[in-house]
């Protein structure tokens, strides 16, 4: 982990010194907090996704997540539901959303990666079906922005994303769950002979991803007057790779919210920091591909420094 | 000679698996290979296949010493193994499994499909096997895949054949039908190393036998000059060592008293045992004789589907792990890389994992009172660590198997149930763990201890329960029992 976060500091470091150089406008206070405004809701997922990767799951669903849960935002922010209200049911749903994938996959032994794609395509297609492809427009002033003007909007954003982060990443050191999502994703077999409820924790990272999934939902259809169907295409990978990047073992039991907030954050800056260095934006995938593998040629090259190569594999 | 093997010696870290054996094989000859578990049989086998690399020692096959072995070259001099649990690829077909092995080519070259089933159909018809070469290989019985790595073995034209433990699994119409073929193996010229837990059969199969014991060869003699009872003296007997510190302590009340536990399903039958405060029971036995399995049935692993767990004599229910736990059972297992420590963790968490609910209050964890209590005991067991912070995985085998105890006494059970508690660690951190037992028995503690090595059985435990197919064939108290009885009893050789 210290070792990621070096690497991480050091590729900041890189950034920083060729953006100061060649754009300092990127360091103009407006376009970090725009920079921060935007990634708030992938953040959520990614918080989201470190628990579900801990737990030795993955799920590839949470772009679909994402999409039904700003169109079920969109809709009752537009049939007039308050605000709070709209978020709470939105999260109802993603809770939903989540158990359905978490009961597949703790009940019926679906592993993940399958149960959590066919969720992903069904209700792709199934919210398709419903809005025949329309977005859901004209939302209600008072539903944008958190229905506050425009900077102080921005700011409850970036509030609430720091105030979920901030719980989780607490919650995950101090509580007794915490510790039995790690020892669950390190070794299902020893976390059962050790008595814990290891059904219900995998159920419940699964219902948790898709609270926050929702939670990201609400925050990102907030900003707009109409929301996409489409929303939320690529989430998953995005928010996989904050979490590897972030130095999580994709295989479990190792990894923290610290370093996928590190990871979220690298990925964030690549898109803007391409536009301020007027390099083509179809690069930005390239860059993220290249630091996902760069991340894990750097795990396996430390692992085997260390001798301990094959001792966590599997 | 048609194999030879010299001087072969394999340590598993500080365990000495093989300490020099050296063995021969004719051809036409059938030469048994016996020992108790853990004696060096399997290791022998693997190093012999290239599946193991030995750290000293050479292999000659016909004359010609074997250079960088390995499973494919092996294979490709003919030397072929079929082991007790069929290595078999489930989802393909019978011919497709025979063809894996014995076409040559390179992965580009094109498959005669219909040659290839009519090869298998051909060496199964050799074998007197009446199995569809069409037929996918899981779907077969185990007698029945075990027929097909035979086949599978001759397609190779091999030259020595090793069976390891052919018969465990056999019928007597099968075993009569697999002797045959043997026999008929054996006048081809072949060479056979014959692996056999059931000494009975060896007199009318083997030409000769080789005892191995604490990886060494004890002995060849011809088998028609040795009766199953010498094997079975020749395979226990030798010094106790003094290592063993067990220390005798007044026996309590009856702790642990379990009647007629059966799962059908885990393969326990009628179980009936009791275990007193400060006593350790013993429980010995061949590999697949249900020690382990009755240890997971007595933990809520695998429930029982009849009979009375009682813990202090009130009666208690027992249906998963969170039960067993409730009752004051706690269990630690056989392999504990993958079932007893959580490597990712620090030592630590590992310590309170099965009792994080009284170390917390309103779900959060106390981690002042966890560091407190995994310190006092990382002292207590004398668990070598870079500190209690530092992942599990970082310590070596005997230091993790301390790190799983503690896990186990941190819960303050009333009954410990140890799996094969000192294998694969060395002979220091062994010691260790032994007086960790004897402390904890001293402390009124009811211990069951499922042990393959009768050294550690016969040094550590007041009474000693020998388990046959799934069931206890007998109890005995430390003072009648000696290696010979026990390892009669387990092989089912009572004279």
């Amino acid at each position: 982990m210290r070792q990621r976060a070096t690497a991480i500091a050091i590729f900041w470091a890189v950034l920083v010194a060729v953006l100061a150089f060649r754009a300092p406008a990127f360091f103009e206070f407006a376009n970090l907090r725009d920079i921060a405004v935007v990634n708030a809701p992938a953040l959520l997922v990614a918080i989201g996704m470190t628990l579900v990767i801990l737990a030795g799951e993955i799920d590839v669903s949470v772009g679909s997540q994402f999409a039904v849960a700003s169109v079920v935002a969109g809709t009752l922010a537009k049939a007039g539901v308050p605000l709070p209200l709209t978020a709470l049911l939105t999260a109802l749903a993603g809770a939903c959303f989540g158990a359905l994938n978490g009961a597949l996959v703790s009940w019926l032994g679906v592993p993940s990666i399958v149960a959590t794609l066919a969720a992903m395509a069904f209700c792709r297609e199934l919210l398709r079906w419903v809005t025949q492809g329309a977005w859901v427009e004209g939302l209600p002033a008072d539903f944008q922005w958190m229905g506050l003007s425009q900077p102080h909007g921005e700011l409850a954003i970036l509030l609430l994303a720091a105030t979920i982060f901030a719980a989780f990443a607490w919650t995950l050191r101090h509580s007794q769950a915490g510790r039995a999502v790690y020892a669950v994703g390190s070794s299902r077999e020893s976390a059962r002979l050790a008595g814990l409820p290891v059904g219900g924790i995998t159920l419940a990272v699964f219902i948790l991803m898709g609270v926050l999934t929702a939670l990201a939902g609400v925050l990102d259809s907030v900003r707009f007057s109409q929301v996409q169907s489409s929303a939320g295409a690529g989430l998953e990978l995005k928010a996989i790779s904050a979490v590897v990047i972030g130095g999580a073992a994709i295989t479990g039991g190792r990894g923290t919210l610290w370093g996928t907030l590190l990871g979220a954050s690298v990925l964030a800056v690549i898109a803007p920091a391409l536009t301020f260095l007027g390099i083509n934006a179809f690069w930005e995938k390239a860059i993220q591909g290249a630091i996902i593998l760069g991340a894990i040629v750097l795990d396996r090259l430390s692992a085997r420094r260390s001798g301990s190569g094959d001792k966590h594999a599997g | 000679m048609l194999l030879e093997a010299q001087g072969i010696a394999k340590n598993y870290g500080g365990v000495r698996a093989l300490k020099g054996v050296s063995f021969d094989l004719r051809a036409g000859e059938v030469h048994a290979l016996v020992g108790e578990n853990g004696a060096g049989k399997s290791t022998l086998i693997k190093v012999l296949t290239g599946a193991v690399e030995p750290d000293a020692g050479s292999i000659f096959l016909g004359g010609e010493r074997i250079l960088n072995n390995s499973p494919h070259h092996s294979r490709s001099l003919g030397l072929a193994a079929v082991y007790q649990q069929p290595a078999i690829f489930p989802h393909l077909t019978v011919a497709e499994n025979i063809a894996l092995v014995n076409e040559t080519g390179g992965l580009a070259r094109k498959v005669n499909w219909a040659a290839r089933v009519e090869t298998a159909r051909e060496l199964l018809k050799a074998i007197g096997a009446d199995i569809d070469p069409e037929r996918e290989a899981g779907t077969l019985s185990m007698p029945e895949q075990q027929l097909v790595e035979i086949a599978k073995a001759l397609g190779a034209n091999v030259r020595v054949l090793i069976l390891d433990e052919p018969t465990a699994s056999l019928t007597e119409l099968e075993t009569e039908r697999l002797f045959t073929i043997v026999a008929r193996l054996r006048s081809q010229g072949a060479g056979i190393i014959y692996i056999s837990h059931r000494l009975e059969e060896l007199a009318r199969i083997a030409d000769r036998i080789t005892v191995l014991r604490d990886g060494e060869s004890i002995t060849t003699r011809q088998a028609t000059e040795t009766t199953p009872q010498q094997l079975v003296s020749l395979m226990a007997g030798r010094e106790l060592a003094t290592l063993l510190p067990k220390v005798t302590v007044p026996l309590g009340d009856v702790v642990l008293s379990v009647q007629g536990l059966s799962s059908v399903s885990a393969g326990v039958h009628g179980v009936d045992l009791e275990v007193r405060a400060g006593e350790i029971l013993g429980i010995a036995g061949l590999v697949g004789a249900g020690r382990t399995q009755l240890a997971e049935t007595l933990f809520g692993i695998t429930p029982a589907d009849a009979g009375k767990i009682r813990v202090k004599g009130s009666e208690v229910v027992v249906r998963n792990p969170e039960d067993a736990i409730a009752a004051g059972i706690a269990y630690v297992p056989e392999d504990r890389r993958r079932h007893g420590i959580v490597g990712d963790l620090p030592v630590r968490a590992n310590t309170t994992l099965a009792i994080l609910p009284q170390l917390s209050s309103r779900a959060l964890l106390d981690q002042e009172s966890e560091r407190e209590l995994a310190t006092e005991w990382v002292t207590r067991l004398g668990i070598k660590t870079d500190g209690i912070d530092a992942p599990a995985s970082s310590l070596s085998g005997g230091n993790q198997q301390k790190v799983a105890i503690s896990r186990w006494l941190a819960t303050e059970p009333k009954v410990l149930i140890l799996d094969e508690p000192t294998q694969g660690i060395d002979v220091g951190a062994k010691a260790e763990c032994h007086r960790i037992m004897c402390d904890m028995a001293a402390k009124g503690l009811a211990i069951v201890m499922i042990s393959s090595e009768l050294n550690e059985i016969l040094g550590m435990c007041d009474r000693v329960a020998v388990m046959r197919n799934g069931h206890i064939v007998a109890t005995v108290a430390r003072a009648e029992a000696t290696a010979e009885s026990l390892l009669a009893l387990a092989l089912g050789h009572t004279s």
